[in-house]
Parts: structure tokens; C-alpha cells; sequence
């Protein structure tokens, strides 16, 4: 390859681009920022701008494109260009998923780089499913929490498919590290979209499980905190309803250790209207720190009491929740 | 691992990417591995930097506490206009983003106070100018297609340069018919010609058009469905449906609601929550739930929660309320239910019921309360301890290294942060809201569009004196 760092020769010595005028970058007369190119950044980037503006579509186009691209992969004007001429040649679209997965693997956080694959995996269609999502499990082996690599599991699943061991592949990911949060958000998609599983109402019961097992096992994880109140988050009166929910509320404060997101799920209960049994009233009666709190308060104002103290970092936050908690609660 | 104090300026990776690289992993850690995850390794990592750090500051004499609390102005405008003036062969990775570098360097600038030279400013017009497209918008560098980002870039940094040569240096017609080729049928906007559709591109769209007064029904029509639809089950927003909530992308989110007059149509109360978790142990702003602390969010959340303040008394009616049935509440407290508020063709001059003058308003609501729901002492204690570098410029975490978007964003968290307990935007903050010396005190910035409030009133008196575009 002739982007070698050694062996780099310039365009003006290639025969092949002899009959190309290189297209300096016009800065005006006092640029600022400007960038102090070596000179094959400054010549591959003449030579690129010469194309682009010719509209030229051709194999040694697209080749050019490689290298300006290999310079710097976050000129999105590169990869449009590459784009249409890949179109104009009607090119290997397997050649170029492999070119562009091997780009990716160097510069897993570029947005133009997954804007590419996304095009190319909707233009392979169903049977790149399968390749496109173990290429996004290749990553998340390196950095699990890869935003762009999950939304382009995502985009693959919804347009091509694939959501057969989806579920069983969010259980793996948080069995490796529950703390993942982009797990969790992951298998909250499928249990919303797969279209094997029936949706959220199937889901929910099981679900409940799951995510109550979790927080038996780490109470500080909020992962699976947030996970559980989003099971029902657009029917609040399950929510109220759910023994498990409450239950695992008064676990976690029994043992008097971690009880931040215990306390302001129960506090998110009341305001939905739940009633409390008195095993809880005792349980957070149990955790008063301030002897000052008068005990005629009402149990959500005495939770936002607690964790204005133990959650020093959010007092405030707890102060505007005591001060504007529903009139009716308990 | 060894970590020097002094470290060079270097480029991030990507840009406006809200999350950078995490650093390598360590293998010498004390720890079982066995028993601990990654997440929870890492997480453990950074917390004994960041306590070490915070020892030293409670260990230290007071005079030594005071120099430690110190905002280096000096060393950060050096940092910053040497990168103006002349930037390395490695910062080739963001030649498609020197607006972005522009803005982040004038804006960090303007932050500190310090103005530029006549001669400078018109070499940044003129460079700038050379970034625009014929068919409007601007790319990131000469010749480059247009993106809206890097148009969100270039405008705000004429903005921040205030002058009338800046601020008529845009071609607001052209632009216009830009930002309406981006639209797409499903009411966002996409990064450029055929490129990326995500909540990064309608904030930045919507940004400019409110900012210049281009506004109009075309640019809003389906937007609000498709921000709603990016808020997940966790109350953050994401970058597109289905995404994981995400703090770079809720403060986009967020903005836009407010500035295209449907923010009641997100759910405040849980967003609120959900932004509030992010401030940890280490006092700074995780970008999403159990990631790491990294400084750049001291703005995308910190300035999310800027905007709560004065958007309580709609989040308070929501709690009062059934989650289901959320009412539509404007800005002006009426249920109108439908987006005619925000064009308003016959309204030229200045008045402040106009709906397509939102950025004005919100600034002039006055309700703001007067307690900010985060931490902000404790957040301006992680951005001037733990990613203030003292040979000026600002980074991620303890370890990383400096960068520009850093400075950035960085400068741009303290500054909410330190008029936090502010009943108006500019009024001078209280010393209990203050970390440090007084003379910290940064100017204060617009939190809907990240530009000096001052240039934002100056781009008003500019762009919604003048008459507006005949083609409205
Ligand atoms: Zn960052």
C-alpha cells in the first residue's frame, strides 16, 4: 500500500495522477486554527479536494478516498464522496464492510465511521445481519459501553433483524458486569421491541424478577433501579400494586446500608399513591437520624428528611421534592 | 499508574462527542479482581485519584486552600490563544472541526473576560466566511460540505464576537434554506446532506434558527415527537430512539423542547431525577448512569439543570399531576396545545409575547428559584481541582490530558455552577455560591444557546430588530 509511513510517495510522482492539478485549501490570508500539515496530509488533501470538485468516479477515486481517510477519519465530506462513488461503480459492498470494519476497530468513536456502516449494512440487507451484530460484540469486548456501537446494534436489529438471542445476550453482558448500564438498556429495548417476546406487558412480571434479583445482590447498583421503575413507567398504578416492588424496598432498608435508591423508590411509590404497610413505616422510622423530625410528619416527608442528610450530594434535589410532594400522599 | 501533572495539549478523539476514550485499564489494582466488574474497577480507580486530590485540599493551610481553589486566568488564556494562533500536525484528526476549535477557544475566552484585537476578530470573520457554503450553512474547514454542527459552531463564535461586521457576516437566507434541507420526514434534522439524524443535530439546527430568527413552522413541524421519543424509561434523553440516556444529548434535548416552546411534553420530573443522580462521589457529572466522572459534563448536565431552574414551576405541575395525563403548558402558562405560538409572521419588532422570541423570554421569566437542585460548590470543586490543568486549560478526569472542547465545556459548567444561586442570569452570585476566590467569577453565559448573555442580547437587538426575512 502506498499510505505506508516510509514508503509514502507523493501524488506528484504517481503516473497515475499525473493528469490531476492538485486543489490547494484556500484558509484566506490570516486563518486561525490553522493546522500545521505534514505534507502528505496537505497533498492527499489537494488531490482529494481536485476530485471532489470534478465529481470524478472512479477506482482510483475511491482509493484516494482510502488514503484521505486513513489521515483523517472525521472528514464526513471523505466519506459522502466515498459513498457516491461506491454507488457510481456499483463496487463490492463486502469489500468495502470489510474495509470500513477494519477502520472501525482503530476508531471505535467516530460518528462518520458508524454513519458508514449503517449505510452499508441497510444496502447488504437481511443476510449482513448476523456479521453486523457480532462486529458490535467484537467492540463491546474491548469497551462495553460503546454508544455508536450500540446504536448500530440497534438500527441492524430494527432493520434487518437478528433478535432471536438478543435477550440471552443482554443476560451474558450483565452477568459479566451488572453495573452495565448500556446492558440494561439494551434489554430494556428488547423486552419494548423484539417482536418474539410479546412486549412489556409479557415481560414485566419476569422482568421484576430479574431486576430485583439484582438489587438483592448490589442495592448501590442504580442500573437495575432505574430499570425496575421503567417496567412501569407509563402505568404507575402497577407500580403501587406490585408486592415484589415494595418488597424490596424494605429488604434493603432493613439492612441499613445503600439505602439511597431504596429510600427514593419508595418515596416515588407514595407519591404514586401507594399505601404503605407498617413494616415499612417502621423500617424507615428505623433509619432517623435527626430527633428533630417531628414524628407526626408524613412518611414521604420524613424519607426526603433522611436523604437530605445521608445524600448530602442531592439535598437540595431532596428539599424541592419535600416541598412540592402530591398533597394526598401518605 | 503514573500520571504527569504537566501534560500537552492534545486533541480529543472525536468531536462533540460527549464521551471520550476511558483510560486503560489497570492491572496492578489492590483488589480481587475476581470479585469486582470492570465498571466497578474503574469506578474504584478514579475515586481514590480524585480523594487524594481533596486530601491534599482538606490537609493543606489555608493559604495553600485558597491557591488551590484558584481559577489560573492567565495560563488558560495563554493555552487558549496559542491554539488560535498556531496548532500541531497531530490536530489534523480535527481539521473537518475548526470552527468547533473557534468556538471553544473564543467562547472559553469570552468566559474569562478577555476580549480579542480588532485584527483578530476580522481574521476569524474572514476565516469563517471561508468555511461558509454558497448554499448556505458552514462546514468544518474551507471547501468541506456544510454540517450543522459546525455551522452551530461558526454562529455562536460570530455571536461571541458581537461585532456588526460578525453578526452580518452570516447569510441567514441561505442558511434558512440549509437548515430546511436537513429536515427530515421524521421531524429531526440530519447532521449534513445524507448524513446522521440524531439529537446533536436538531439542538444545533434549532439553536441557530432561534438565535438568528430564522424560526418557522417547517424547521419545528414533528420535532417534539421525535425529542419525546428519545427520552428513555432511566428520564435522560438519548441520541435517537431506543439509545441509552445520555448527559451531552438531555442537555440537547432539553434546549430544544425550550426553545421550539413543547419542553411540558417531556417528562421533567424523571429527567430531573435522572440529571440529579449523575453529580457522584468524585463531585463532578457522570455522561450516564455508572460511567465514569468527566469534566465536560459539568456543562451538558450542570447546564440541564441551569435550565430546570427557571423550568420548575412546569416540572412542579407534573408532579401534581397523573404521569399519563401531562397538560400542554407553555412558557406563558397558557395550554394552547399546538406549536402556532412559535411563528409569529406579523411581529417584527421587539416585544416579549411573541412566540418565536423564546430565547428572550426565558431569560426575563424571573422565576428561577433560589437553590439550584445540584451540588454546584461541590461541582465547582471538581472542575478547579480535578481537570483544571495550572499551566492553563482544563480536562476530562485526573490523568487526561488537556483539550480545547474540555476548556470548553469545563469553563462553561463553573460558569452555571457559580450563578447558580442567581434569582436573575447575570446578577452578581452570592459568596456562599462561590468556590474560591471571588474573582473566579466568570461572566455569565445564556444557558439555552452556551454564548456570553450579553452577545446573546446583542445578537437579539440585531437579528429581531432588524426586519425580519421577507421570505417568512
Ligand atoms: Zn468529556
Amino acid at each position: 500500500m502506498l499510505s505506508g509511513e516510509d514508503e509514502w510517495v507523493p501524488f506528484s510522482r504517481r503516473p497515475e495522477w499525473s493528469d490531476v492539478k492538485p486543489v490547494p485549501q484556500d484558509d484566506g490570508p490570516n486563518p486561525v486554527v490553522p493546522i500545521s500539515y505534514s505534507d502528505e496530509f496537505r497533498e492527499t488533501m489537494d488531490y482529494f479536494r481536485s476530485i471532489y470538485l470534478s465529481g470524478e468516479r472512479s477506482f482510483r477515486a475511491l482509493s484516494l478516498c482510502s488514503e484521505a481517510i486513513e489521515l483523517n477519519p472525521s472528514n464526513y465530506t471523505i466519506w459522502h464522496f466515498r459513498r457516491i462513488v461506491l454507488e457510481a461503480l456499483d463496487a463490492d459492498l463486502h469489500a468495502e464492510k470489510e474495509y470500513v470494519n477494519n477502520i472501525a476497530l482503530r476508531n471505535s468513536k467516530n460518528y462518520q465511521i458508524w454513519h458508514h456502516k449503517r449505510w452499508l449494512a441497510e444496502k447488504l440487507g437481511p443476510e449482513a445481519a448476523e456479521e453486523e451484530l457480532a462486529f458490535t460484540e467484537k467492540i463491546f469486548a474491548v469497551d462495553a459501553k460503546n454508544y455508536h456501537a450500540w446504536s448500530h446494534r440497534q438500527s441492524v436489529l430494527q432493520a434487518l433483524g437478528g433478535w432471536q438471542k438478543e435477550l440471552d445476550y443482554c443476560d451474558k453482558l450483565l452477568r459479566e458486569d451488572v453495573f452495565n448500564n448500556s446492558a440494561w438498556n439494551q434489554r430494556y429495548f428488547v423486552i419494548t421491541k423484539s417482536p418474539f417476546l410479546g412486549g412489556l406487558q409479557e415481560m414485566r412480571e419476569s422482568e421484576t424478577r430479574y431486576a430485583v434479583e439484582a438489587i438483592l445482590s448490589n442495592p448501590e447498583n442504580e442500573s437495575p433501579w432505574r430499570y425496575l421503575r421503567g417496567l412501569y413507567k407509563d402505568d404507575p398504578n402497577l407500580l403501587i400494586c406490585n408486592n415484589q416492588v415494595s418488597e424490596v424496598c424494605l429488604k434493603i432498608l432493613k439492612r441499613k446500608q445503600n439505602i439511597v435508591l431504596a429510600l427514593s423508590l419508595l418515596l416515588d411509590l407514595l407519591c404514586h399513591g401507594f399505601q404503605p404497610i407498617s413494616e415499612i413505616r417502621s423500617a424507615v422510622e428505623a433509619l432517623r437520624i435527626s430527633e428533630s423530625e417531628p414524628s407526626t410528619s408524613s412518611l414521604a416527608n420524613t424519607i426526603c428528611g433522611i436523604l437530605g442528610l445521608v445524600d448530602p450530594m442531592r439535598s437540595n434535589y431532596w428539599a424541592w421534592r419535600r416541598s412540592h410532594l402530591p398533597s394526598e400522599v401518605c | 499508574m503514573e500520571s504527569s501533572p504537566v501534560s500537552s495539549s492534545s486533541p480529543p478523539s472525536s468531536v462533540f462527542s460527549f464521551d471520550l476514550p476511558s483510560a486503560p485499564h489497570s492491572s496492578d489494582h489492590d483488589q480481587q479482581p475476581s470479585l469486582r466488574t470492570v465498571t466497578h474497577l474503574e469506578q474504584l480507580r478514579v475515586e481514590e485519584k480524585v480523594a487524594e486530590i481533596y486530601r491534599i485540599l482538606n490537609d493543606a493551610s489555608p493559604h495553600t486552600k485558597t491557591i488551590m481553589m484558584e481559577l489560573w486566568r492567565d495560563n488558560h488564556i495563554l493555552f487558549l490563544s496559542r491554539g488560535l494562533n498556531q496548532l500541531g500536525p497531530n490536530f489534523r484528526i480535527l481539521d473537518a472541526s475548526r470552527p468547533w476549535l473557534c468556538y471553544w477557544i473564543i467562547h472559553s475566552m469570552s468566559l474569562l473576560g478577555e476580549s480579542l484585537d480588532i485584527e483578530v476578530e476580522n481574521s476569524i470573520i474572514e476565516f469563517l466566511s471561508h468555511c461558509e457554503d454558497k448554499q448556505g450553512g458552514y462546514g468544518g474547514g474551507p471547501g468541506q460540505m456544510p454540517h450543522l454542527a459546525t455551522t452551530y459552531a461558526a454562529v455562536n463564535t460570530l455571536i461571541t464576537l458581537g461585532s456588526d461586521a460578525a453578526l452580518s457576516s452570516v447569510n441567514r437566507d441561505s442558511l434558512h434554506k440549509f437548515l430546511l434541507r436537513m429536515k427530515d420526514s421524521s421531524g429531526a434534522f440530519r447532521m449534513h446532506h445524507a448524513g446522521e439524524i440524531d439529537v446533536r443535530a436538531c439542538y444545533t439546527a434549532i439553536s441557530v434558527a432561534s438565535i438568528l430568527n430564522i424560526m418557522d413552522s417547517e424547521l419545528v413541524v414533528g420535532l417534539g415527537d421525535y425529542i419525546i421519543r428519545c427520552q428513555t424509561y432511566e428520564g435522560g434523553i438519548a441520541g435517537e430512539p431506543g439509545s441509552e440516556a445520555h448527559g451531552g444529548y438531555t442537555f440537547c434535548g432539553l434546549a430544544t423542547m425550550v426553545l421550539i416552546d413543547e419542553v411540558d411534553r417531556l417528562h421533567l420530573p424523571s429527567l430531573i431525577d435522572w440529571v440529579v443522580f449523575r453529580q457522584g462521589v468524585e463531585c463532578g457529572f457522570q455522561g450516564r448512569t455508572n460511567k465514569l466522572v468527566d469534566g465536560c459534563y459539568s456543562f451538558w448536565q450542570g447546564g440541564s439543570l441551569s435550565l430546570i431552574q427557571t423550568l420548575l414551576p412546569i416540572a412542579e405541575k407534573q408532579t401534581q399531576s397523573p404521569l399519563t395525563s401531562i397538560e400542554h403548558q407553555t412558557l406563558e402558562g397558557n395550554s394552547d396545545g399546538s406549536t402556532s405560538q412559535v411563528q409569529n409572521p406579523e411581529n417584527e419588532d421587539m416585544g416579549t409575547e411573541k412566540g418565536d422570541d423564546i430565547g428572550f423570554r426565558f431569560i426575563r421569566m424571573g422565576t428561577r428559584v433560589a437553590a439550584p437542585l445540584f451540588h454546584s460548590v461541590a461541582l465547582q470543586q471538581y472542575v478547579l481541582l480535578c481537570s483544571q490543568v495550572l499551566e492553563g486549560g482544563f480536562k476530562d478526569k485526573p490523568g487526561a490530558h488537556r483539550d480545547y472542547y474540555h476548556t470548553c465545556y469545563c469553563l462553561s459548567g463553573l460558569c452555571v455552577s457559580q450563578y447558580s444561586f442567581s434569582k436573575t442570569p447575570n446578577s452578581p452570585p452570592p459568596s456562599r455560591a462561590m468556590l474560591g476566590p471571588y474573582s473566579n467569577l466568570l461572566e455569565p453565559i445564556h444557558p439555552l444557546y452556551n454564548v456570553l448573555l450579553d452577545k446573546f442580547y446583542r445578537a437579539h437587538e440585531f437579528f429581531f430588530g432588524m426586519k425580519k426575512r421577507g421570505t417568512i
